[in-house]
């Protein structure tokens, strides 16, 4: 081969790897997998830091609290201290006249609001509870806001708020587990349908299994922790209200908020730049509206920053789950029997029963299953999304109760899953998108050194410490929510700007999706600029059920598409791309190019210039997700744990953790590691320590604060090894399924199964504490 | 907050002069008091700051060691006397709060700091110690942090401190400046049992400040150790804690100091083990039959019955191993 030739085939070969053909539209069956999904060596997949890290740790970040605005005031909540009644009388005179004050709002002069449309009533609703918002004197719940207090400086509103006294006629409200049974538990529903599915007669295949695991397994209440207080920034202008939030969700935030003043979705502006964490519950609570009110009265600008306390009060956490599971089985191990039922504790102005059967449904193959939720309600605030809404509390019971089979069975737990992996989704009949749990159980058993495990409890000791293994499976479903929507604008300078009305709570999102985009485009992520956090741009997305990353994928790969197809036309007949159809080219190195026959290419500068345009835009709805009616679409981990148990005192300490993760395509691995990672380390959480303290006697939470509610600390956490199949799911965007849930699941059950193996003892109420080993 | 004057002391006489005032408080690092004002359990007008006071660690004939009451938590602990001479306390410290706290907090306040019942942290809760005769919220609520001995029905809060249980087992002695003079005070009987007047938690009289803690040289604390058990490795209060000491000679216990955390509300010296203990043999049945002795009066609460399991067990346990360190150095 002559030099030239070998040079220009290396060339070639160069823009083949690099030539990126337009995403296929369409997620149905029969379609073109996403292109970038083949992209081994480009920013796909690489462990790029986050480009906002070095803004955050300059402190030039800005935050919802943050933002300076000119007569600001500062409000201060005052909280109720009875579950249930009325406010007889409000005695706020010394409270208004301390020094700075501004104003004292109450249900006496607060403006006249709607009712908050609750999440999952409407498709932009956004509220925590539907709770009107101090328009009477009606108390729903111990710690529901009462009066708010603006002041010059946060000092003032926080000392006059103390100043209030408050009057109550208290009523009887049922404020305990026991008093909301007697009233008679109701069926939850989840997203319109009822969480309950019964298929075969699992009770009978139950009872007539020669092998049987029938137990009941509870989880306490948990709250919302985030680094970053639950704040806003809000002023209005005319009629035009301009809120700087935390939020998961903008535009769910601004058409919420706009319904409950009564004005139109656009005369709302949310920005939310930076969000220090979310989990769930960045949403809407009542004290942006509460500011939002203020404001209004009091014609000034206001901050509000809720108090750690304040967020324990009006930001509802995780609701308590008592949960039941049996598991009937053959002697080889095989499933005859899934039954996971329960009751969880909720409100009567909210909509999310803690769906803990969901990991059941998909997670093996059984002959039979009857899973269902109930509900009770009591006088508390409403509870919410945490983390895995679902699934972090129901593998706990599950996947301890599959362990204990295994142990009654004499199996290994590990082969006892495969034995019942499903070849189709087992209570849908749908084929799976894509499905490698049984590889990442192997990869991780051999790093973990699983093998080395004894399955006989208590047979491994170090001094007074005990040490035992533990695994479960980890499971999350992939969803794509409709409403995604983008718009690119590409510059001549050859710059573009990606826009979408997303969210970055510190996950990397903004990172993630510039590089993305800068593959896509055949850019350096230099020149692409990811614009998102602001309800007026494209789209309506929720950083939420780990979707945001395939929502964002699927609108941008058709803004794309439009975007090329422009392009296309502008470069006209005089370009090398001369004649060919969108399908047919794809981006490089700051251009497109023939995918047939790449040195047909021209570079979008030359494009643009050639047309005597500065830029070409394009805006694109995402396609309608088609592709979770076609497939069983979920994400696994498989869980690795080791645990030390004082023989003396019932300490335990994690000491090794792996997780095996298979969730399709990973785009950046250094902040999916931390996803996975953080998910984990709040997992440990849940198994050992969280737990918020709700007084039955009063529905009064009394831990509120990081002192005495306890989450891990540095010493409480070990190394945490994280691995992934990196096997693309076919029929998602860049073939990713997100990664911001999955790690919380599977740890509890993980934990409390090395316990036993440790200890010899089942603990199956969390968090697992030292006096449940003693 | 409670509007207050803040009044930093030039000195200890300035202290006193501007303590003797109603309504005035002393001030250490503020990490417990000014937690309480934010939450307006504590509502002084004046804050008198004694930080920058006595701040010396110093040699004493008489009392071995005298460690002023500014001393931060952090410069105590890591000092080379007590490291050498007082281990024990050094371990305490550290055991508690927080590297960050542990550098503001002064001794003094460490000795003053209040309890943690979640009760008396909530004005919407009744408690007798924020409101004597309100009653107690926490017999029946979540007690799992709460006292095991000594408690009276008006309350079963527990003293929180980690360094008075080592101060406690070494016979500390607690010398405070007042009006009328100075006077010591053994640590022992510094801290109150509520009975019904769970209020007043010292016999520190009103205007009196904490000078100084003497600790005095004594046989056990070269054999001694500081064992705490807790909600999670670090940056949580004692569920039970141990400071014990023992003086050896062959297998017969010459002297033994054993005090408790976390189980009363104050910090507990465990007078009967010891008395049971010393004279007879280093055993592991008779650190067994000591340790149950001394949990014999104790009452268990609805969240707490297996503190009585876990301090026995870990008296046992802590003597034990201690039975088996090597001999100390002389
Ligand atoms: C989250 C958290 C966790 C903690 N965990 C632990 C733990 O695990 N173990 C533990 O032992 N402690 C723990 N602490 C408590 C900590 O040790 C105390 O807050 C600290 O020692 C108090 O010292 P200070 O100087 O800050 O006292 P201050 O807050 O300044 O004062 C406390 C009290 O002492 C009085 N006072 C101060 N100095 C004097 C003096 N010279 N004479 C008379 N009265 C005086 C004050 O008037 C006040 O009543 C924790 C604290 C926090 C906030």
């Amino acid at each position: 081969m002559t030099g030239v030739k070998a040079a220009a085939q290396a060339a070639m070969q160069a823009v083949m790897k690099k030539a990126v053909a337009l995403a296929p539209d369409s997620w149905i069956p029969g379609g073109e997998p996403d292109p970038l999904i083949r992209h081994k060596h480009g920013l796909i997949g690489a462990a790029i830091s986050r480009i906002d890290g070095p803004l955050k740790v300059a402190g030039q970040a800005r935050f919802s609290a943050e933002f300076p605005m000119e007569r600001m005031t500062y409000a201060a909540l005052h909280y109720s201290t009875i579950a249930k009644g009325r406010i007889t009388a409000i005695d706020a005179a010394s409270a208004r006249a301390a020094p700075g004050v501004v104003l004292v709002m109450t249900h006496e002069n607060a403006p006249r609001l709607n009712p908050t449309p609750p999440f999952m009533s409407k498709p932009k609703a956004a509220g925590g509870d539907s709770v009107p918002v101090m328009q009477d004197d009606r108390i729903h719940w111990n710690g529901q806001p009462v009066a708010l207090v603006l002041a010059e400086t946060q000092e003032q509103a926080d000392h006059a708020q103390s100043l209030i006294r408050v009057s109550y006629a208290p009523e009887a409200g049922v404020t305990s587990m026991a008093s909301a049974r007697a009233q008679g538990p109701e069926q939850g529903y989840f997203r319109g349908e009822p969480l309950k599915l019964e298929q075969g007669d699992a009770e009978d295949l139950l009872a007539a299994a020669p092998h049987r695991v029938d137990a009941a397994y509870s989880t306490p209440r948990h709250n919302h922790n985030s680094i970053e207080l639950h704040a806003a920034t809000v002023a209005w202008s005319g009629d035009e209200l301009y809120i700087h939030d935390a939020t998961q969700a903008v535009d769910h935030v601004a058409w919420s908020i706009a319904e409950a003043f009564g004005i139109e979705e656009r005369q709302v502006r949310v920005t939310s730049p930076y969000v220090g964490g979310g989990f769930g519950s960045k949403i809407l609570w009542q004290h942006q509206i509460l500011a939002a009110a203020a404001s209004k009265l009091a014609g000034r600008p206001v901050r509000i920053m809720v108090s750690r306390e304040g967020v324990f009060r009006i930001v509802g956490g995780r609701t308590v789950t008592e949960q039941r599971v049996a598991i009937g089985a053959q002697s080889d191990g095989g499933f005859d029997a899934i039954i996971h039922t329960g009751t969880v504790a909720m409100t009567p102005h909210n909509n999310l029963p803690e769906p803990f059967i969901l990991p059941a449904r998909s997670a093996y193959a059984a002959k039979s299953f009857k899973l269902d939720v109930k509900t009770v309600k009591l006088n508390m605030v409403a509870n919410t999304f945490m983390r895995a809404p679902g699934e972090s509390v129901g593998t706990f019971g599950l996947e301890s109760a599959i362990d204990e089979l295994a142990f009654d069975l004499g199996m290994d737990p590990i082969a006892l899953r495969i034995r019942n992996e499903p070849d189709k989704d087992p209570t849908t009949g749908l084929p799976f998108s894509a499905r490698h749990i049984v590889e990442a159980w192997g990869a991780g058993a051999e790093r973990f050194g699983w093998d080395k495990r004894n399955a006989q409890p208590r047979a491994q000791r170090d001094g007074d410490w005990l040490i035992g293994l533990g695994c479960a499976t980890a499971t999350y479903p992939y969803y794509r929510m409709p409403g995604g929507a983008a718009r690119i604008v590409l510059r001549k300078d050859g710059h573009a700007t990606v826009s979408i009305s997303a969210h970055e709570m510190g996950m990397g999102t903004s990172t993630v999706q510039t590089q993305i985009a800068a593959e896509r485009l055949g850019l350096t992520m230099e020149q692409v600029t990811f614009e998102y956090g602001d309800n007026t741009l494209p789209g309506v997305v929720l950083a939420g059920g780990s979707q945001q990353t395939a929502a964002i994928g699927g609108a941008v790969i058709a803004a794309h598409r439009k975007l090329v197809g422009e392009l296309l036309k502008l470069a006209g007949n005089d370009s090398p791309l001369a004649g060919l159809k969108p399908d047919e080219v794809g981006g490089f190195d700051g251009g497109l190019c023939s995918l047939q026959d790449p040195s047909r290419s021209e570079s979008y500068a030359s494009i643009l210039a050639r047309a005597r345009q500065d830029e070409v835009m394009a805006e694109a709805d995402g396609s309608p997700p088609l592709e979770g009616q076609h497939w069983s679409m979920h994400s696994h981990g498989a869980m690795f744990c080791e645990v030390r148990v004082n023989a003396v005192t019932g300490e335990v300490r994690v000491s090794r953790f792996l997780g095996s993760f298979d969730c399709g395509r990973i785009i950046n691995a250094k902040t999916a590691a931390s996803q996975f990672r953080g998910g984990i380390v709040m997992g440990l959480g849940l198994a050992l320590m969280e737990e918020t303290q709700f007084d039955e006697r009063t529905g009064r939470i009394m831990n509120p604060s990081l002192a005495e509610y306890h989450v891990p600390v540095h010493l409480d956490v070990p190394m945490i090894e994280v691995m992934w199949t990196d096997e693309p799911d076919p029929h998602t965007p860049m073939g990713a399924r997100g990664v911001g849930e999955i790690g919380i699941t599977g740890v509890g059950a993980a934990v409390a199964n090395a316990v036993f193996n440790a200890t010899g003892k089942r603990v199956r109420d969390l968090p697992i504490t030292l006096d449940k080993l003693l | 907050m409670h509007p207050f004057r803040y009044e930093p002391a030039a000195d200890t006489p300035a202290a006193l002069a501007l303590g003797a005032a109603a309504g005035a408080k002393y001030l250490g690092g503020g990490t417990n008091l000014v937690d309480l004002m934010r939450e307006t359990i504590e509502r002084p007008d004046i804050l008198v700051d004694v930080s920058r006071l006595a701040g010396d660690i110093t040699l004493d004939d008489h009392y071995g060691l005298i460690i002023g009451a500014g001393v931060k938590n952090t410069a105590a602990a890591t000092d080379r006397l007590v490291r050498e001479r007082f281990p024990l306390l050094s371990q305490a410290i550290l055991a508690g709060a927080s590297g960050q706290i542990r550098n503001v907090a002064s001794v003094g306040g460490n000795v003053m700091q209040r309890t943690r019942c979640l009760y008396f942290f909530d004005d919407a809760a009744r408690c007798n110690k924020r409101e004597p005769g309100a009653g107690c919220d926490a017999v029946e609520g979540f007690n799992r942090n709460h006292a095991i001995l000594g408690a009276s029905p008006a309350c079963v809060a527990t003293h929180p401190s980690d360094m008075c249980v080592a101060l406690a087992a070494l016979g500390a002695t607690v010398r405070v400046d007042g009006p009328h003079g100075e006077r010591d005070i053994p640590i022992v009987d510094f801290h109150q049992l509520p009975g019904e007047t769970p209020q007043i938690e010292t016999v520190l009289r009103p205007g009196e400040l904490i000078a100084a803690i003497l600790l005095p040289a004594n046989g056990v604390a070269a054999r001694s150790s500081y064992r705490k058990v807790r909600d999670r490795s670090s940056y949580a209060f004692a569920l039970v804690s141990v400071a014990a000491g023992l003086e050896l000679e062959g297998d017969t216990i010459v002297d033994v100091r054993l005090a408790l955390g976390g189980v009363a509300h104050k910090p507990w010296r465990a007078f009967i083990a010891e008395t049971a203990l010393k004279g007879g043999p280093a055993t592991p049945a008779a650190f067994r039959q000591a340790a149950a002795a001394e949990l014999a009066s104790a009452r268990p609460l609805r969240d707490n019955a297996f503190k009585i399991d876990l301090a026995t067990r870990l008296i046992a346990d802590t003597l034990e191993k201690l039975t088996q360190t090597a001999e100390p150095a002389q």
